[in-house]
């Protein structure tokens, strides 16, 4: 009887140990979901709707690896995570993938060890301010009180640009975006300043949008994007080449509508290749063979995630810009699939 | 008759260290030390063994180098391009500001509401009560927001003090209460400011021998000078002879809108405000109930006796009852003063800047080493709290009951 308990108690042990050995992505596949790190609330890239599902441009990517490792693009276990957290929660190995609307630095990358696997949104800090200020440019706001978000790459971008303007302001930190919008709104601070894209979208949750106006200056490079931990290559491949799947699907016109018919098979052999009726691309990246096809299926492709969540049509109204295919003169560019 | 003799002694058995009271006790404390060893074993090796930490290594060298952020509240000079260990002081020196400030503040809240709960009048008594019960009851963190909330939304943001008919105007046309703080106005030393100083010392020390020879006055010949008044007009009359003698030589800058904010003045930021009130209060209703516990622990004979020998009510208090009632209510008052302190790590909520928001928070962040950051604000916290209480025990050893 004792015997068997010590024995039973060395299984689990046993079996414990094998799990924490496991890869990533065998973790995800005996657990059925992907745990996935997102913003706390930004309309547009990632918030609840009014029934609790999770909507965005950030989570969509999240949707589509789902999709492409689990053939399931609801098996996805959000948490939202504040600018502070979200670092500690990958490291951790809380999340298996941070889609969080997060810049990708070389700090971030090498010291902080993570893998930034691509670009899925070009962006660059700007200023929200109210029209009735007076404020034209952000080289006007000296002495200005700035609400910002703690724990990001703005607070630094802040710092370096009143620093080389010669100009001076008093920081406010926030923790999320929705105390800076309470902040901003109340006349606490006379500018509030994030990622342009993240100020759009807090500008179209406003009662009076057309009363705030961002300011021209683009003060840095916001390169944002999906990234993962050092350490589990394979599993980075994964989320990249989902992420690189939905930009060439764009390109190659590839759609939520026509992607079923697609995968029939077609004249074109990058699309065979991509949707898995050519080359075994599935196997070599150890998914099954219509993973991207899993993927597009779910949430379409590049550019219909970005229509339907941040694109002109919506409140946030954002146009494509630097965010276009390199063939409509932006910066999308994805590695072929061969 | 009977003789006693002495039991036969037992040898000793191993299923003694089961069965016999003798050696139980230390079965079960060896088994539990060894638990002890065995989880803390893991623990450390489970931290030796983590692949972040394997590959970053633990190093305090990122203290030097520079921090890349600014802070708003710099009780020293900070700029973006000083050093994390910088950061980490001033943020420091922001939690003993608001600690040092909000344990007064509770101190006074707490001993006023405290005998004002066991007042004679019903409806002082039932407020105490209320103010206790509603205070103790909630999270600290939420009486931090509701404070700053109402702060943010209720006061008027600087532009309400602009133009000709302006919405708001300053009190005094010196303080200005606006949503981002208080702006009240700085003294500004001239030559001469000294000479005030020196004078306004010198008063203080000359209104305490006076007090002092007074008492033994009145002890060593039973005469009764007064104290009160002299005591003010020795507090007043100097000081403020010489200040204007020497031409006035203190002045204040006022604050005055400029620019998007009020410029000069000393600005109290409103996430200091917030934190500040929201600890002493809450921090004030555990200390209300010491104190009534301490005033309650002395038995109504004190009173009653000094309330014979035809003290007053009020000197019954403060000769009789308050300094019996203290030696009940010190050692409960440290815990407070330590829970104020630790608590005042919940700053992040309102954007203050203590030292959990800047070591625990950006630098954090920002070098992402957060084994030591952690150890470190560890190390400062137990320092702090440890640093109170011996203060306070020497207090405490100061007015305990001296036994003989």
């Amino acid at each position: 009887m004792k015997k068997s308990i010590f024995l039973g108690t060395l299984t689990v042990a046993g079996l414990l140990a094998g799990a924490a050995a496991a890869t990533t992505l065998e973790d995800i596949k005996a657990r059925g979901t992907l745990n996935c790190g997102v913003n706390t609330g930004l309309v547009g890239f990632a918030a609840p709707d009014a029934n609790n599902n999770w909507q965005g441009f950030d989570i969509d990517l999240c949707k589509a690896v789902a999709a492409a490792v689990l053939g399931d693009a609801d098996a996805v276990n959000y948490v939202p995570l504040t600018g502070k957290t979200r670092f500690t929660a990958l490291a951790a190995g809380e999340i298996d993938m941070l889609s969080r609307n997060t810049t990708w630095t070389f700090s971030r990358d090498n010291d902080l060890k993570f893998e930034f696997v691509g670009i899925n949104y070009y962006d660059g800090q700007g200023f929200l301010v109210p029209k009735d200020l007076g404020v034209t440019s952000a080289k006007d706001l000296d002495q200005a009180t700035v609400c910002i978000q703690t724990g990001t790459t703005t607070e630094l971008n802040l710092a370096d640009f009143f620093r080389s303007n010669g100009i001076s302001y008093e920081p406010v930190p926030i923790e999320t975006n929705a105390e800076a919008i309470q902040q901003y709104l109340a006349g606490a601070c006379d500018t509030y300043t994030t990622d342009a894209s993240g100020l759009a979208a807090t500008r179209a949750t406003f009662e009076d949008p057309s009363a705030h106006v961002v300011l021209p200056e683009i003060v840095s490079k916001e390169p944002l994007g999906p990234l993962v931990r050092h350490g589990d290559n394979e599993w980075g491949d994964i989320v990249r080449w989902t992420l690189n799947a939905l930009i060439s699907a764009e390109e190659l016109g590839i759609t939520s509508a026509n992607v079923a018919e697609l995968a029939g098979g077609t004249d074109n052999p990058e699309i065979n290749r991509m949707l898995g009726n050519e080359g075994g691309l599935g196997e070599m990246i150890g998914l099954s063979p219509d993973w991207a096809k899993n993927a597009i299926a779910a949430v379409g492709n590049y550019g219909e995630i970005f229509e339907r969540h941040i694109g002109e049509n919506t409140p946030i109204g954002l146009a494509r810009g630097l965010n276009a295919q390199w063939t409509d003169g932006g910066l999308m560019y994805s590695p072929p699939f061969r | 008759m009977t003789t006693l003799t002495d039991p036969p002694q037992e040898s000793f058995r191993l299923s003694m260290l089961l069965n016999d009271t003798r050696y139980r006790s230390y079965t079960f404390q060896f088994i539990a030390l060894i638990l002890i060893i065995a989880f803390f074993s893991w623990l450390i090796n489970n931290a030796i063994n983590n692949p972040t930490l394997q590959s970053n290594g633990v190093g305090f060298g990122f203290l030097w180098t520079s921090a890349g952020y600014d802070i708003n509240q710099q009780p020293i000079p900070f700029n973006s391009q000083d050093t994390h260990l910088r950061a980490s002081v001033v943020g420091v020196m922001n939690t003993l500001i608001v600690a040092f400030l909000g344990c007064i503040t509770a101190t006074i809240l707490g001993v006023i509401a405290g005998v004002l709960r066991l007042s004679n009048n019903w409806i002082v008594a039932r407020l105490m009560s209320i103010y206790v019960e509603a205070f103790r009851n909630v999270p600290v963190l939420i009486w931090i927001l509701i404070i700053f909330s109402i702060m943010t939304v209720s006061l008027p943001g600087p532009r309400a003090f602009r133009g000709d008919d302006p919405q708001s105007s300053m009190l005094f046309d010196a303080i200005a209460f606006t949503n981002r703080g208080v702006y009240v106005p700085k003294p500004l030393y001239e030559a001469g400011s000294l000479a005030v100083f020196i004078t306004f010392i010198l008063s203080i020390a000359a209104i305490f021998f006076y007090r002092r020879y007074a008492t033994k006055l009145l002890y060593d010949t039973g005469r009764l000078l007064p104290v009160f008044w002299p005591s003010i007009a020795m507090f007043f009359v100097p000081t403020l002879l010489v200040f204007f003698v020497l031409g006035r030589p203190i002045g204040l800058e006022y604050p005055e809108l400029r620019g998007f904010n009020f410029q000069g003045g000393i600005q109290v930021r409103g996430s200091l405000i917030a934190l500040w009130l929201a600890l002493a209060i809450y921090t004030g209703a555990f200390i209300a109930e010491n104190v009534r516990a301490g005033i309650q622990a002395i038995s109504k004979g004190q009173t009653e006796a000094a309330a014979s020998l035809g003290l007053r009510p009020n000197r019954i208090m403060n000769l009789v009852i308050l300094p019996q009632a203290l030696r009940v209510i010190i050692p409960p008052l440290i815990s407070q003063y330590l829970n104020l302190t630790k608590n005042s790590s919940l700053a992040i909520a309102v954007g203050y800047m203590d030292v959990t928001g800047t070591l625990g928070g950006i630098t954090l962040n920002q070098t992402g080493r957060a084994l030591e950051c952690i150890l470190l604000l560890m190390l400062f916290y137990l320092t702090i709290s440890l640093a109170i209480s011996g203060v306070m025990n020497v207090y405490n050893n100061s007015v305990k009951l001296k036994e003989r």
